[in-house]
Order: C-alpha cells, then structure tokens, then sequence
C-alpha cells in the first residue's frame, strides 16, 4: 500500500533519515521503533508531507506523493496525528472532529463516523461540549485519534500515541488502536518509543537508529530478538 | 484590605512617575527671558494623582481576587460577562438593535452636517476594522500595512475619474477586486512568515505604496495629491452640497451592513473555521488537510478587498486625497480599532472604531494630549481587559448526528 524508496529528508543542512526504505501492506499494523532522535517521526512527516524528503520516492498505492503538498496528501487517504496531539485547544471536542471532517462533504458518512468514534470513546461523548484544552492528556491523545479517523483515511499514521500518558490510558489507546485496525480495516503506521507495546500490537516493525533502518522483522520475532530486548526493551 | 507594602508601593511608583514626567511637567523654559519655570504644583498632582490610582487598581485586583478564590471554593456562582449574557438573549438585543437601527436612520435629520460628515469617517473605519479584523482577528495574521490596500482603492478611483472619468459605481468593485490583487500579489511571497516577521514586511509593504505614491508624480501628482474627484451619482441627478453628504452617509451605512452581512456569513463558513483553526494551530491543520497557503491568502485578500473598497467611498466622499492620508499612523489606528473592540468580534470592532474615531471628534478641547490618551488608553486596556471591549462570542456549532 505504501512504499518508501531511498528517503533522504534534511532539516536544514542536518540530514534526519538516510536511504529509509520501507514498505506497508493494507491491513497491517507497523510499527518503527527507535531511541529519541532516531527520526521516527521525521520518517512520518515525510510521508505526511509536513517535511517533505529531499531525494527518493514515496509510493502510495501505486502513485508517487513524495511531491505534493501536505493538504494533497491527506484527500488520498492518509491522515496523521501529529505528536503531541496537537488538537485544536479553543474548538470544543465536537467542533474538533468535525475539523477532522474538513476534506468531506457526504453528510450521513460524517454522522455515522462521529457515532462510531463517539462509541469507541465515549468520554469524547460527554466533554463534546467542552474546549479541547480542558481534557486531560490521556482525553486529547483519543480526541487527537478521533479526529484523525474523521476523515476517513486508509491509512493512519500515529506519533507516539502513549506521549505522556499513564501506563493505564496507554493500554487503553493500544488496545483501541488494535480495535480501529480490526473493525475499520485501517491500515496503521505506529511510530513508538513504547517498543514493548508497539511490538505486541502490530504485525512487523522496524528499526531505526540514527536515521537509518536497521533491522525489520515480523513483530514477534523482533519481541524475541536478544539485540532488540537489549535495546529497547529493557529486558 | 491595604497593607503597609502596598502603600510603600504606591509611594514608590508615584516617585517613579514624578520623575518619568518631570522635565516635561515641570521645567519650563522661557525662550525669550531665558529663564526657566519651576511647575512645583505639577509634580504634586503627577505624585498624587498616580498614587490614588495605583491604591485603587490594587484595591480591585484584590477583590478580583477574592472573588476569584470564592469562585473555586463554589460560594459564589461564576459572573458571565455582560457582552455575552445581552447578545445570548433576543429579548435583550433585539430592541437594543431596533433603537441601534433606528439611531442610524435619523441620524441626518437629527444633526447637522458637520456631525454626519463625522459619522462618514466613523463609519468608513468601522468597515476598515471589520476587513482587518478578518486579517488579524479571525486568521490572527498581523498586518501592520493595512493601510497601502486603502491607498490602492483610493487612488483607482481618483485616477480612473481623472482620466477615464468613470463613475463612483463602476469603480467601487474595481477598487475592490485591485484590493484582492494587491493583497495577493503581497501575500504570495510573504505569508511563508509568521508574527512578528509578518508584521515587520507588511509594515514595509505599506511604506512602499505610500512612498511610490508621493514620489511617482507624473502617475500619482506626487505630495499634491489629486483634487476634484466626483462625488457618487444619484441616478444622475445633480445634488447639492448638503443632500450628497446626506447621500453619502447612507452610502456608507449600506456598506457597513454589506460587510457585517458578508464578514458573519465568512466566519461561520468553512473557510471561517479553517482560519480559525489556523490561528490555533498550523500543524494540525496541515494534518487536517487545509491548505495552509490558500487559506492564508484567502484571508489576507479578503481583508484587503474591503480596505480597497473603503478607499474608494474615502476618495468619493473627500473628492481629494494625497499620500499623507496613508500613513503608518492610519494602520496602527485601525489595529487599535480591532485589538481594541475585540480582536474577531463584529460587535466589538464597530463599537472599537466609533470609540475611537469619534472621541477625538468631540474631545477637541483635549487634543494636545490625544496621543497621551490614546497610549494610556491602549496600556490599560491590555492590562485589565486583554480580550477587548466586547469579546468574541464564537458561535459553536453542532454536527448533525450530535444531537441528543
């Protein structure tokens, strides 16, 4: 479903990913594991077209996207949640979702998609009236992903969903997450420093050091790899 | 309730104003005695006056305070702030606005030219205020060149009349869509930036027009301006000094309502909640999809169109203009307008700008101290009420599906 080809992305003269390449298949969770600074999510804004790669090809569903704009790419089918959450703080949580709408005009798909999202959270449902910037860290991170699935995307790229957030809330958001992936079909990009977590939820995984990939596998092999225990499981 | 420090306080910052206002208070130097006035008595009033205020701000911060405290501990319900407990209910606003429209209707006959001419200008801001207000105030985008779109629909109508000799109505679109160009041929290359940068080359922006127009003669007639603009027609019908003024008030009256019709329709519209979104957060909104750039030179555009469309209806009622009636001073006046009224409110712009265009007017008799008045004004208001006059009341809306 998605490819990336020999991705080189620079912020400024610093060069954050050398020669990424990648591939997701429809359906599949992944996941990219990796210490800070690694470029996971440098890796995600390239695909998002927030920072654009410098050389190399991104390969969505058989079209390149490496060249279009950010707004462009999210009409074709992939939204993102930005790390950090970044919900819109003086919109209240109903008006966030429907942000979340922007790019869609068929009304009864926006109302059964808010039914679902609502059912999936349903805190969301009780604070629809309240801003974005009175919910907890834990409510913002599901009202971020909430947004996100309000338009409807194919695929779901996530930064750090478990940013912040109590052991508890985190395994609800991955346990969610997995859900998401089941019932809607929504192919899923999970970039994580949680490896322990990331690793029981998703199908493969890579990993990333210092902007280059260095191993990828299927996610319960990498669970049982000594180097990758060592690393970043703590184990 | 005040404490010992506070008065130690007040002392302290009555000396700091007496010395801040000293050499201009209190030396006055007579050029032709060569002697030099002590003004004893003025530095009594500067200590006095300033430490009676500091007493009586500390005074009010302390009981907001304590109301503040009240409030958390629940002895005493939340105060909703009277802008938006008149505009939530019809039955108070409705016969405020019948008395408001009413006002508005009669005003010509009620007074003499001279106070509806005052109205024209009062008027012509309020319509500047509201296009800016789309700028800064919804898409919080900081123009500080505001004014250079003004200058451009001013001059479209002076130099079309002059040479072309067309006409108040053919020209006010003109003015309008040469407004939405200017706006965006300046949009394109600058709105990369954010904030201050922003402000800083927009500020440039509108000294270049002003510059180009005082300096390109043989296109603008130079500082000398251009006089004998016609005033808008009436069905062709010759109208007398006195009736085309009266003419010109409804005029503008219709403007205003056409902008607050349209500035209300854009900010429940899509492309509304897009640049408020914006103004919230870019990064979001890149993930939402919006288009950054569009949506900002939508803004940005907008806004000037109706500055375009206000230079025309100021070149048609002064029927002269020259560059010494765009300068910065106009931009900052009407952000002041804005920031003042409440930055996004239609209400607290119209209220900003009557304020503060017609004050001056009736305060003539203080006018050595304006620009005093006006800074303290300013300095105040963002201490005590940040938000402006009249907040905004943003309308939040429910999705269909969301009802319970």
């Amino acid at each position: 479903m998605l490819e990336l080809r020999n991705i080189d992305t620079y912020y400024g003269n610093i060069q954050a990913l050398h020669q990424i390449d990648l591939t997701v298949e429809a359906g599949e969770i992944i996941t990219l594991i990796g210490a800070n600074g690694a470029g996971k999510s440098t890796t995600l804004m390239s695909i998002s077209g927030i920072s654009p790669p410098r050389s190399g090809e991104i390969i969505f569903k058989g079209k390149p996207i490496h060249e279009l704009p950010a707004n462009k790419i999210v009409t074709l089918g992939i939204s993102q949640v930005p790390e950090g959450r970044h919900i819109f703080p003086e919109l209240t949580v109903a008006e966030n979702l429907d942000m979340g709408a922007f790019l869609r005009n068929d009304k009864r798909g926006i109302a059964d998609d808010l039914e679902y999202l609502y059912d999936l959270f349903p805190i969301l449902r009780k604070r629809r009236n309240q801003p974005g910037g009175n919910l907890s860290g834990g409510e913002q991170q599901m009202l971020a992903i909430s947004r996100a699935l309000m338009a409807h995307p194919q695929l779901l790229l996530l930064d750090e969903p478990s940013m912040g957030l109590a052991p508890l809330v985190t395994k609800q958001i991955f346990e969610i997450i997995e859900k998401i992936n089941r019932e809607q079909n929504t192919t899923i990009f999970l970039v994580e420093q949680n490896a322990n977590l990331a690793l029981q939820i998703a199908h493969r995984g890579y990993v990333l050091e210092n902007g280059r990939i260095t191993m990828h596998d299927q996610a319960d092999k990498l669970l049982a790899n000594k180097d990758v225990q060592k690393a970043y499981l703590g184990i | 309730m005040l404490s010992f420090k506070d008065i130690r306080q007040g002392l302290l910052v009555a000396l700091w104003f007496i010395f801040l206002t000293f050499p201009l208070l209190v030396i006055k130097i007579n050029p032709i005695e060569n002697s030099v006035n002590w003004r004893w008595l003025n530095m009594v009033y500067v200590g006095s006056f300033s430490f009676l205020i500091y007493l009586i701000t500390r005074m009010v911060m302390a009981r907001k305070l304590e109301r503040q405290k009240k409030i958390k501990l629940g002895l005493v319900k939340e105060k909703v702030a009277w802008s938006i407990k008149l505009f939530s209910q019809p039955r108070l606003y409705l016969p405020l606005l019948a008395a408001v429209a009413v006002f508005f209707l009669l005003f010509p006959g009620l007074f003499s030219t001279y106070q509806v001419n005052i109205m024209i200008t009062a008027l012509m801001y309020v319509v500047l205020g509201l296009g800016l207000n789309i700028v800064v105030g919804v898409a919080g985008l900081l123009d500080l060149g505001y004014v250079a779109f003004y200058a451009v629909g001013a001059y479209t109508y002076a130099l079309l009349n002059m040479h072309f000799g067309l006409g108040f109505w053919t020209v006010l679109p003109i003015g309008g869509v040469l407004g939405a160009i200017f706006g965006i041929l300046l949009g394109i290359p600058v709105l990369r930036l954010r904030g201050d940068y922003l402000a800083i080359v927009t500020l440039g922006f509108g000294e270049i027009i002003r510059l180009i127009l005082e300096n390109w003669s043989s296109f603008s007639h130079g500082p000398s301006g251009i006089s004998n603009i016609s005033r808008p027609g009436f069905f062709g019908i010759e109208l007398s000094l006195e009736m085309s003024i009266v003419y010109m008030y409804y005029l503008t009256v219709l403007m205003v309502l056409f902008t607050i019709f349209v500035v209300n329709r854009l900010q429940d519209s899509r492309i509304g909640r897009a640049w408020f979104a914006l103004k919230e957060d870019e990064i979001a909104c890149q993930a939402m999809g919006i288009d950054k750039m569009k949506t900002k030179l939508t803004a940005f555009s907008l806004g000037a169109t109706w500055a375009g469309m206000a230079g025309v209806m100021f070149a048609a009622k002064t029927t002269f203009i020259n560059p010494a009636s765009f300068t910065f001073l106009e931009s900052a006046i009407i952000l002041c307008i804005v920031v003042l009224g409440g930055m996004g409110s239609i209400v607290g712009v119209i209220v900003g700008a009557l304020v503060l265009i017609l004050m001056p007017e009736y305060l003539r008799a203080f006018s050595d101290y304006r620009m005093l008045a006006f800074g303290a004004i300013l300095v105040v208001m963002m201490i005590f009420r940040p938000q402006g006059i009249i907040a905004t009341l943003r309308r939040t809306y429910t999705v269909k599906g969301d009802l319970e």
